[in-house]
This record gives structure tokens, C-alpha cells and sequence, in this order.
């Protein structure tokens, strides 16, 4: 009696959960850097993403936020609360690709959906492609290759390069050279976190360069271009968009104007998602959007076409729905390739002042059509 | 490799060494005279680059920026000495270092909640900006001069304050024996809380000065606080003195090996990995430099024997 008790109870539960997982929402695990030095680019992408949700109006969708304070273990503690104890059904949020490595491969693994705001380290590009696992921002290289190949237009033929020794910074220096067909009038490692740059600038004076490529998010370009501006240094600048982002410029100031940054993004790119996107930022958060606000918003964007067609739960169907990419990008042209990863144009824009905010405005396009270098090796 | 060149890297290593000791100098005072390690330094230089960076967006003016940068600075660290730290005096040291490393966060996310996470705008004044000729065809930068000959200035002036007034004879006997100048009367919590906020106001100043060269952001304070405290171990803790030599020594390593080590590298290995190899070594060479001195002098240079 008992035992069959038991089994009666069983079955009532499995039955009782099967319909509370039919009529369950959608949840959205969102891991992002809110606090410490990094907090201003998770903030961004955090805002973007759930002002796509907001103006998406599917009210089957529930969304939870964690700090990773940008330490990898948090990182991973976090994701697993999300997926054991949250049951959430899509991870989203990281934006370094260190904290990305650490986590995305476990939760693809656990059959997880992962889609990448930002971190798209070479390693989840290629041999190590996931079927789960979607960048929609772009690959890591493809910033500085497009730099690369913007040097080689402008007809540059002795670039000063340098980055900081890190994993990222050796993808970025690689990418530019990988397009980049004149010679190296120097390279330089810098230190991680460093905030004087004297030594590097006065080699750059004295290597006879004609142009200066580097890479240094954060706070360490802020530093890099005010004492580049006040060095005398007369070459010029170009960089990936992430020292140029709507936030860092402010800081930077007039020593930023003028500068080429190669970004797929740009505010000012006409189409009417952008519009709306730029529009609908400005009018809830009363700040300009920042390049990780439109990867957060383009990846809201793509996880609700891809729920109108088929729910999580039918992981196939779901998975097939985010290749196709059904959705209004920012960005206008907006496809996945093999390894799901972007193909998209890749444009150069120039600091400029609009009355007393300083911003980006598209001078040209740098690479179209462009897919990434790790694709062919990628095996689902 | 320009004779001119090397010197202006020479001059560089200088201005950073000098950068250096603005931070380590409060740090050092500190740790000597009230034997408290304190975490929370690289806090207060944030404070002062962030006061400066607001009245200067404010009024415009840097001079009353520095001035503020200096006032914040040391009425923070009046009031973390008054309600926070002057428990911990008697504890051991890693009561101290949790207790200030709380305060980090405290401030850290404190100044996020005030002024956000995006870096504030802070820059050089007009009339310093720009380079200047030195002999020898170096193109200098104005700034950079300034900052080395101000963080002489106050080198100067500590070291006066501490060895030739009666303020800094009180300093000297309470690093000394702090029960004995507590019997002949002086109030010893009341030299505590001025050394504290002369320490305070000193890395308000400097993330004042480093802040406009650099970028003003939550969290600024935190990689200065570690090579503030190699510089104090190298030094010898409590020595003012010892505070600057060493933190000149530290930024010549730093920089010299930055520039040096991987141009070294290529003369025996290919350019690439000589790159890799140099700049990783260089990063560890003012480490390398604390191990060797503490081996041969294992109070610092200056120190007291222990």
C-alpha cells in the first residue's frame, strides 16, 4: 500500500511538473560585470539586452542578472546556480573572454544555449565551435583585422603596433597583421593594467613610424591617448572600437578627435532598427547607447524571433531558428556563419564632436561581408 | 638606440618613480608611525582624483581642484581614522588588512553609487600642456616635468616637517615608543589622526596629479596600492627617505627594463618571441628587485634593523 502510495504520488508530481514546464516562461540567465573597473561595459550590454526585451513585449520571458565582478570563478558559480538551481534555459551576459572560456564550454555541455554579448575568444571559433553556442557580436580578431586592412588602404607602410600581454592582446596584434601588408616599425607588449606610457611613446617618436595601431580597452587607452596628445607625437591613431566607446571618449576628451576605430557597429548607422534602438537607449537610460549596448539589444533581438518560431524546449527547432538570424539588426546586414558566428561589414569611424559630446561618425567601410578566420576549422 | 633616447627614458623612469613616491610616502608614514597596514590607501587616491575631477568640471579651475583633491582626501581619512580604524590599532595585522580591505569596497562601490561606473574627464590645464626642448633634442612633455619636480617638492617638504619640527620630532618618538610620549603628555590619538590624514591628503594629491595624466575610474587605486607597498618594503617602512629612493629605483627598473629587456632578447632569439619573452620578464623585474634586496637587507634599504 505504501509503495503504491508512493508510486501514485510520483506519478501525480511527474504529471504535475510536465504541465508546469509547458506553461513555464522562458528564463534568461544574464552573468555580466556590474562592479570594479570593468562595470561600465556590463552595465551597457545588461541595459541593451533587456531594453530589446522590454520593447519585444513577450511577457513569457523571465530574466535573471549576476555580477561575475569580473573574476572567472564567480563567474562559473554563478552559471551553476543559474542552470541547477534557476533552471534558466539561455546563458548570456559575459563580456571577457577570459570569463567567457571559463564558463561557456561547462554550459553548452549541460545543454544550455549560450549567446555571446561580447567575449568571442578564437578557441570557441574554431576546433572548439559548439553547436549552442552563438557569438553575436563578432570574433575577436575581426576588430583588429579590420584595422589591418584599413592601414593597407590608407597606404600606411610603417605601423607602430601594441597591445597588452594578454591572451586577447596577442589575438588583437595577430588579427592586425593578418591584414596588414606594410612593415612593423615596432611592437610592443605593455603590461596589463598599466597606466603610464611614457616608455612605450617615446619609442614610438623615435621608431620613424607613419602610423600608430593599439589596442588597450579601458582605462589604460583613456591614459594612452591623453599622454599620446600631450607628447608631441604626430602620427596617427588607430584602434579597435573598444577604446573608442561612447563612454571612454567622454573622458578622453579632444585628445581622441580625429582618431580612426574600426567597429561594427556605429550610432549613426542608417537603418531603422538603429534608429529606433538609438532612440528608445537615449529615452530609457537618458545616455547614449555604447557598442555594448547594441550587441546586448541585438542579442534580446535575436532570442525573440527566435522564440516566435519554436521554444527552448525543442532544442532543435530553437537552434535552427537562431541560425537563421530573423531579426532586425542594429547593424543592417546580420547573418551567422558556420560556426555561428557573425558575417557583417566592418566599417571605420572617426571621433568627432557633436556640440559637447563626443562620439563616432562611419567614414568608411573597412571589410564586407566578413566572416572570421577559425570558421573552416570549426567541425558540428 | 639615441643617446637622447636613452635619456628620456631615464627621465621617464624618474616621473614615474616620482608618481610612485606621492603614494607610497603616506603609505610608509602610516605603516612607521601607527604600525597599521592599511588597505584602503588606494581608496583615498581615488577620492582625491575624483574630488579634483568634479570641481574642475565644476569651477574649471585646476589649482582649486588639487586643493580639493587634498581636502577630501584627508577628510575621508579623518573619518575612516575616527569611526574605523583607530580600533584596530591594538589587533594584529590581518585584522587590519580585512577591516581595510572592506573599506575598498566600501569606497569603490561607494564612488560607483555617486558618480557611476564611466571614467570622469580630467585633463592637463592649458598652460601646462604641450612639450617643452630639452637639451639634447628631447621633446618633453610639460606635465611630466612638473609632476617630477613637485613630487621633489614634497619630498623636501616631508622630510623637513618630519626631521625639523616639533610635529615631526612627536612622529619619530611615537614610531619609536608610543607609551613613552603618551607619559609625557602628548595625545597620542591626536598625532595618530594627523599623521593619518597627512597620509591621506598626500594620495588624495597624487591621484590628483596621476589622475590627469591618466584616466579617473572607479578602482584606479588598487594596482598603485601594490607597487605603493613594494615601494615601502624596498625601501624600509617608515623611512621617508627610503620611501623616495626606492620608488625612483622602482620606476628606472620598470621603465628601463619595459624597453630594454625585450631589444635584449632580440639579440639572441627571433623578434617575436623575444617581444613575448622580454615583456614578460619586464613585468616581473621590480619583483626580481624587492626579492634582491630583501635578501641582502631584510628590513629594506633604509630600515631599522629589525
Amino acid at each position: 500500500m505504501k509503495t503504491a502510495m508512493k508510486g501514485l504520488a510520483a506519478a501525480a508530481l511527474t504529471a504535475l511538473m510536465a504541465t508546469a514546464s509547458y506553461a513555464e516562461p522562458t528564463k534568461i540567465g544574464i552573468i555580466t560585470t556590474l562592479s570594479g573597473g570593468g562595470a561600465s561595459l556590463g552595465v551597457d550590454a545588461r541595459d541593451g539586452l533587456l531594453l530589446a526585451l522590454k520593447k519585444g513585449g513577450n511577457d513569457e520571458i523571465e530574466t535573471v542578472v549576476e555580477d561575475d565582478q569580473q573574476k572567472p570563478d564567480v563567474a562559473v558559480q554563478i552559471a551553476d546556480k543559474m542552470i541547477q538551481s534557476e533552471k534558466v534555459d539561455i546563458l548570456t551576459g559575459i563580456i571577457w573572454s577570459n570569463l567567457a572560456m571559463a564558463v561557456v564550454p561547462s554550459a553548452v555541455g549541460q545543454g544550455k544555449f549560450y549567446l555571446s554579448v561580447n567575449a568571442a575568444p578564437s578557441q570557441l571559433a574554431g576546433p572548439g565551435c559548439n553547436k549552442d553556442y552563438f557569438s553575436v557580436s563578432y570574433q575577436n580578431d575581426n576588430l583588429h583585422e579590420a584595422a589591418g586592412q584599413y592601414a593597407t588602404d590608407a597606404g600606411y607602410k610603417k605601423t607602430f603596433i601594441l597591445a597588452p600581454n594578454y591572451p586577447a592582446g596577442k589575438d588583437s596584434l595577430s588579427g592586425f597583421k593578418r591584414y596588414y601588408k606594410g612593415e612593423l616599425a615596432g611592437e610592443i607588449y605593455t603590461q596589463l593594467g598599466q597606466t603610464d606610457y611614457a616608455a612605450e611613446i617615446a619609442q614610438i617618436k623615435a621608431s620613424g613610424a607613419d602610423s600608430v595601431f593599439f589596442f588597450l580597452p579601458g582605462g589604460m587607452g583613456i591614459a594612452f591617448m591623453k599622454q599620446y596628445a600631450q607628447s608631441g607625437a604626430e602620427q596617427p591613431l588607430i584602434g579597435p572600437a573598444f577604446s573608442f566607446d561612447q563612454n571612454i571618449l567622454q573622458a578622453v576628451g579632444d585628445a581622441a578627435l580625429g582618431v580612426k576605430n574600426t567597429a561594427n557597429w556605429s550610432k549613426d548607422i542608417d537603418n531603422e532598427a538603429n534608429k529606433a534602438f538609438v532612440e528608445a537607449y537615449q529615452a530609457e537610460y537618458d545616455r547614449l547607447p555604447s557598442i555594448y549596448a547594441a550587441y546586448g539589444y541585438d542579442t534580446g533581438n535575436l532570442i525573440l524571433s527566435a522564440l516566435k518560431k519554436a521554444p527552448v524546449s525543442d532544442a532543435d527547432g530553437f537552434r535552427a531558428a537562431l541560425e537563421a538570424a530573423d531579426f532586425d539588426s542594429v547593424r543592417g546586414k546580420f547573418s551567422f556563419g558556420p560556426n555561428h558566428h557573425p558575417i557583417q561589414d566592418i566599417y571605420v569611424r572617426e571621433v568627432v564632436k557633436e556640440g559637447e559630446v563626443y562620439t563616432n561618425k562611419i567614414v568608411a567601410t573597412a571589410m564586407t561581408d566578413r566572416d572570421d578566420a577559425y570558421a573552416k576549422d570549426c567541425k558540428m | 638606440m639615441s643617446v637622447a633616447l636613452f635619456f628620456e627614458q631615464l627621465l621617464n623612469g624618474l616621473q614615474f618613480g616620482v608618481m610612485l613616491f606621492l603614494m607610497a610616502a603616506g603609505l610608509t608614514l602610516v605603516f612607521g608611525v601607527m604600525g597599521l597596514i592599511n588597505l584602503a590607501h588606494g581608496s583615498l587616491y581615488m577620492i582625491g582624483a575624483f574630488a579634483c575631477a568634479s570641481v574642475v568640471a565644476a569651477t574649471g579651475s585646476f589649482t582649486l581642484g588639487l586643493v580639493a583633491s587634498f581636502v577630501a582626501a584627508a577628510f575621508a581619512g579623518v573619518i575612516i581614522e575616527a569611526l574605523v580604524l583607530r580600533r584596530l590599532y591594538r589587533r594584529d595585522h590581518l585584522d587590519q588588512v580585512i577591516v581595510t580591505f572592506a573599506l575598498i569596497l566600501v569606497f569603490t562601490e561607494g564612488t560607483r553609487w555617486l558618480f557611476g561606473s564611466y571614467p570622469l574627464y580630467l585633463d592637463i590645464p592649458t598652460p601646462l600642456q604641450g612639450t617643452v626642448h630639452l637639451p639634447g633634442g628631447i621633446d618633453y612633455p610639460l606635465f611630466r616635468l612638473m609632476i617630477i619636480l613637485v613630487g621633489l617638492l614634497v619630498a623636501v617638504l616631508l622630510f623637513l616637517a618630519v626631521n625639523r619640527t616639533r610635529l615631526g620630532v612627536r612622529i619619530r618618538a611615537g614610531e619609536a615608543d608610543r607609551e613613552m610620549i603618551a607619559a609625557l603628555g602628548v595625545d597620542i590619538s591626536k598625532l595618530y589622526m594627523i599623521v593619518f590624514a597627512l597620509g591621506a591628503a598626500l594620495a588624495g594629491f597624487a591621484g590628483a596629479l596621476v589622475g590627469s595624466v591618466q584616466s579617473v575610474q572607479v578602482g584606479m587605486g588598487e594596482p598603485v596600492l601594490i607597487l605603493g607597498f613594494v615601494v615601502i618594503v624596498i625601501g624600509g617602512i617608515g623611512s621617508i627617505g627610503g620611501a623616495l629612493i626606492a620608488a625612483i629605483l622602482v620606476g628606472i627598473t620598470d621603465t628601463m627594463g619595459r624597453v630594454f629587456l625585450p631589444m635584449a632578447f632580440a639579440a639572441f632569439t627571433d623578434p617575436a618571441s623575444a617581444n613575448a619573452t622580454g615583456s614578460a620578464l619586464a613585468s616581473m623585474l621590480i619583483y626580481i628587485l624587492m626579492a634582491l634586496v630583501l635578501v641582502f637587507r631584510p628590513s629594506g634599504l633604509f630600515g631599522e634593523k629589525a
